[in-house]
């Protein structure tokens, strides 16, 4: 008969491993027991009494497991080798944890090991080849030693590593083996098992992985790699592990997963999931239909995890993501598109931008007053406010929390140098910023304003002398943005270009060309303006070069006609 | 910060004897049991359904202290199995608005246990709480060797004014109080512990929107593995050693997180605040009741058309007031 035996190897949560062992028993498969010598006699004796009416529950000699360590090996290599010799007819052994849960009724996993009678069943993988080792430790686990806990003496562990790595220390690896990981959950025939075990070389292959790093990953992974004539390498054990190396949890609400996953063995499972010990081991029936194991079902949902805990959601600032300087992956969450001085020069251009993207246009967000969402809106999307204190409080919390909080929308806004300056350094930072910028038309408005001309004159200082430490900002080495600027002079020379790449850039309607371009506001006079600015003993220099007399304002009429791009 | 830690422990020492125990049930306190420690006062109404909450979560026991209630408060709490229960006659304020008896309380029965430190109208939100108890989280968290568990209290309110529909004792809060604001809140590092500074959401909006810096903080790291020798510093907020806050992640990833709802703008909080103003006893010369009762004179609205109606942690999850992190 091809009987199957489990070696199951327990720490803690010892009520689960019995039922979990008496579950396996009840379909014939005799079972080895290895409980870690941590757990106390009287609880360990208390245990085995509890299992002594089924005979075909047997504990194999204790030994202390430490995480990392070689006892780990050495339990297995005990219980396994027990199981060989007393139950003569069993042909595959499984090794399992007692947090592992069947998940298939154990009829199935008989039969399809059955129709497989030479084939081991064991990750095992080259060291180059394996990507999921922490520490960065994955030939040099086989090349140092490692006689200190990494659990309990991670500074001993880490200088002996470091020192070792200094001098240059290297061990030999004992001849003909060639060092393979993968997972610690194995299920080998007999032939291969007893030909490890009963190996005339064994003591100097034990010796030799007493002192390799987590040897219970590759011990069996490279002596299997000697005997077996057909490795599957793969384990049957559904396992995934956390971004740190630990073993992902199953709970309760994992039930439709687990049975979609189709594995025959689960781990690890919590101790208290009631609900998923109740369904796979007594309502088996109506568990599972027969089908191939594919774990790679699980995967997406755990895959997931990891990367949220190591990338994170970019733009999203919370109470357990707050990335350093520098570490967030984007400032904000999806593009956005800035623009300077394009209210000024045009007249319509917010209704314009908003008809021609679909976009959400708003006004100056960061106005002195209050922030102009479009719309007039006093409250937008999150419950953001307009309160010009509450976003002056936090100005960079304010625009990451309005790109959140529309996040698939786009955002355009207005600025200028009249607006408060201090999220400056934020849009130069974020990768989605679009920042476009007409230097110096901050005049326009002061040119066909009422002000007196002294007061003309002031403001115009203070503006340029804002926009140019802007500008500072915006060309640093440090922008990450996209930042395109023109000179007010160079911008009204051939303002449909840039138009279009703008709309082009926003990416909506993109198949279709300009057709109608905004107002511009009237311009005649503007160079005398700029004229007599200079005459009063100031020098406008960011709008760039316009002539004193009105040459340009005869030449923006033709502007309204359809634009075509070749 | 060794010795304000110390200072703040030995404070602690100092003030026990202003506690008198009303019922002691402490010696049924198992090894592995979560324990919840909450300062009261007045709070007979919120009380059943804050036990039921919790038990249902799997609080295995509960210490409260009582400060100084003229309502039955205590005589509730001292009838209930799974529940201990001190008196303090003595001032709040002057306990660190009532920190050191929890301090003292924490050190004293929540050595090597995971404690739940919140206030009445605080409900504790993590991921997956609907299908897995606390103790889920907590072996998950011990697992990965983590000793604190970051929450940010959110702000819950009512649709209409907030006296609109009264409180009855029993009812779940937020069957009232079931809306939130999503995305306005502001974050910033407090250098001197460590700690994140969270500040926002419907009260920085209607009571402090010409003084956000007095808006109340919302972050707090109110689920702690206990150790003797740490101790609460401002309120739940931040705590020494500076290690246990640093509850988030810096390089871009994001660490578990849950949510502390906080039923406090309903019905009750008009009384409330006239009570507390008159005792003087809150945080900064009681601003924060001042603000409220000045402006629960008018009556506001905290509701607009943009406040979310909570379904469940999922929600709070997908927008990003919470984070399953590594957990699934």
């Amino acid at each position: 008969m091809n009987r199957l035996g489990i070696v199951m190897l327990v720490h803690t949560a010892l009520h689960r491993a019995e039922q979990v062992a008496r579950h396996w028993t009840a379909s014939g498969c005799p079972v080895v027991i290895h409980v870690d010598q941590k757990i106390t006699n009287q609880v360990y004796s208390k245990f085995v009494s509890a299992c002594s009416d089924d005979p075909l529950i047997r504990f194999s000699d204790r030994h202390v497991c430490e995480w990392g360590g070689w006892g780990i090996v050495a339990a297995t290599q005990t219980a396994a080798a027990l199981m060989l010799e007393t139950f003569p007819d069993v042909r595959h052994v499984y090794l399992s944890s007692g947090s592992c849960l069947p998940l298939r009724p154990v009829q199935e996993l008989i039969e399809y090991l059955s129709d497989r009678p030479r084939v081991d069943f064991i990750e095992s993988a080259t060291t180059a080849d394996v990507s999921w080792t922490i520490g960065g430790l994955d030939q040099e686990r086989f090349t140092l030693q490692f006689p200190f806990s990494w659990r309990n003496h991670r500074k001993l562990f880490d200088t002996y590593v470091k020192l070792q790595r200094a001098l240059r220390i290297r061990r030999r690896i004992p001849e003909g083996l060639t060092p393979h990981m993968g997972s610690q959950w194995w299920c080998l025939t007999r032939q291969t098992l007893s030909a490890i075990l009963q190996d005339p070389k064994r003591k100097t292959y034990d010796r030799y992985f007493r002192r390799v790093w987590i040897p219970d990953e590759s011990y069996f992974q490279t002596l299997t790699r000697l005997y077996s004539t057909h490795i599957e390498s793969r384990s049957l054990t559904l396992s995934k592990f956390d971004f740190q190396g630990r073993p992902h949890i199953f709970y309760d609400d994992h039930l439709q997963l687990l049975r979609r996953s189709d594995c025959f063995v689960a781990r690890k499972i919590w101790p208290q999931a009631d609900r998923l010990y109740q369904s796979f081991l007594t309502d088996q029936a109506s568990a599972m239909k027969p089908a191939e194991p594919n774990p790679g079902k699980i995967d997406r949902i755990f895959s997931k995890a990891v990367e949220r805990r190591t990338r994170g959601r970019d733009g999203l600032y919370m109470q357990s993501r707050f990335p350093r300087h520098g570490s967030e992956n984007g400032l904000t969450s999806f593009p956005y598109s800035v623009f300077q001085g394009f209210t000024e020069l045009f007249e319509d251009f917010e209704p314009w931008l908003a008809d021609a993207t679909g976009a959400r246009v708003h006004g100056h967000l960061f106005a002195p007053d209050r922030a102009e969402f479009a719309g007039g809106d006093t409250i937008i999307n999150g419950v953001l406010s307009d309160c010009a204190t509450l976003r002056d409080y936090n100005p960079t919390a304010f625009v990451s929390n309005l790109i959140w909080n529309t996040r698939g929308q786009r955002q355009c806004f207005q600025f200028g140098p009249a607006d408060t300056q201090d999220i400056n350094w934020f849009l130069a930072r974020d990768k989605n910023a679009r920042l476009s910028v007409i230097t110096g038309a901050w005049a326009i408005p002061l040119f066909r304003s009422n002000m007196n001309f002294a007061d003309i004159r002031i403001e115009a200082a203070r503006l340029q002398r804002i926009e140019t430490k802007q500008l500072d900002i915006l060309t640093s080495v440090w922008t990450k943005a996209q930042v395109r600027t023109w000179s007010l002079a160079e911008f009204i020379e051939s303002p449909m270009e840039p138009l279009q790449s703008m709309i082009e850039e926003i990416g909506f309607n993109h198949q279709s060309h300009l057709t109608e371009a905004p107002k511009m506001v009237e311009l005649s006079g503007f160079g005398q303006f700029l004229q007599n600015l200079k005459n009063q003993g100031m020098h406008p220099y960011l709008m760039g070069d316009f002539p004193p007399d009105d040459v340009f304002g005869a030449q923006i009429k033709p502007f309204r006609k359809p634009y075509l791009v070749q | 910060m060794r010795l304000r830690r110390k200072r703040r422990l030995m404070r602690c020492l100092r003030k026990r004897r202003e506690l008198l125990s009303i019922a002691d049930n402490t010696a049924n306190i198992q090894r592995q049991d979560i324990l919840l420690i909450s300062v009261i006062r007045n709070e007979k109404i919120r009380l059943p359904y804050f036990l039921e909450y919790y038990r249902r979560l799997g609080v295995n026991h509960f210490l409260f202290v009582d400060n100084d209630s003229d309502d039955d408060t205590l005589d509730y709490l001292a009838h209930q199995p799974d529940v201990s229960v001190w008196l303090a006659k003595t001032s709040y304020k002057r306990a660190g608005f009532g920190l050191d008896w929890s301090n003292y309380l924490l050190r004293k029965y929540a050595h090597g246990h995971w404690a739940l430190t919140v206030d009445p109208d605080e409900f504790f939100i993590y991921p997956f709480c609907d299908t897995r108890p606390i103790r889920a989280l907590t072996d998950w968290l011990n697992g990965c060797g983590v000793r604190s568990f970051g929450t940010m209290l959110i702000d819950m309110y009512p649709r209409g004014t907030v006296d609109a529909e009264p409180y009855d004792e029993g009812r779940d809060p937020f069957e009232i109080a079931s809306w939130f604001d999503a995305g306005n809140y502001m974050i910033t590092k407090n250098p001197e512990y460590r700690n994140l500074w969270i500040q926002g959401g419907p009260r920085a909006r209607v009571f402090f929107p010409e003084n956000p810096s007095r808006a109340p903080a919302l972050n707090k790291i109110s689920l702690v593995k206990w150790d003797r020798r740490y101790a609460y510093v401002s309120s739940t907020h931040s705590l020494l050693p500076r290690g246990l806050n640093q509850v988030y992640d810096e390089w871009g990833g994001e660490k578990t997180s849950g949510a502390l709802l906080h039923a406090k703008l309903i019905d009750i909080l008009g009384d409330k605040a006239q009570e507390e103003l008159a005792r003087g006893q809150h945080y900064g010369k009681s601003n924060e009741y001042r603000a409220y009762a000045e402006k629960l004179g008018h009556n506001p609205v905290f509701w607009c058309d943009q406040s979310e109606k909570y379904i469940n942690w999922r929600q709070l999850e997908i927008l990003g007031l919470m984070s399953k992190g590594n957990w699934a």
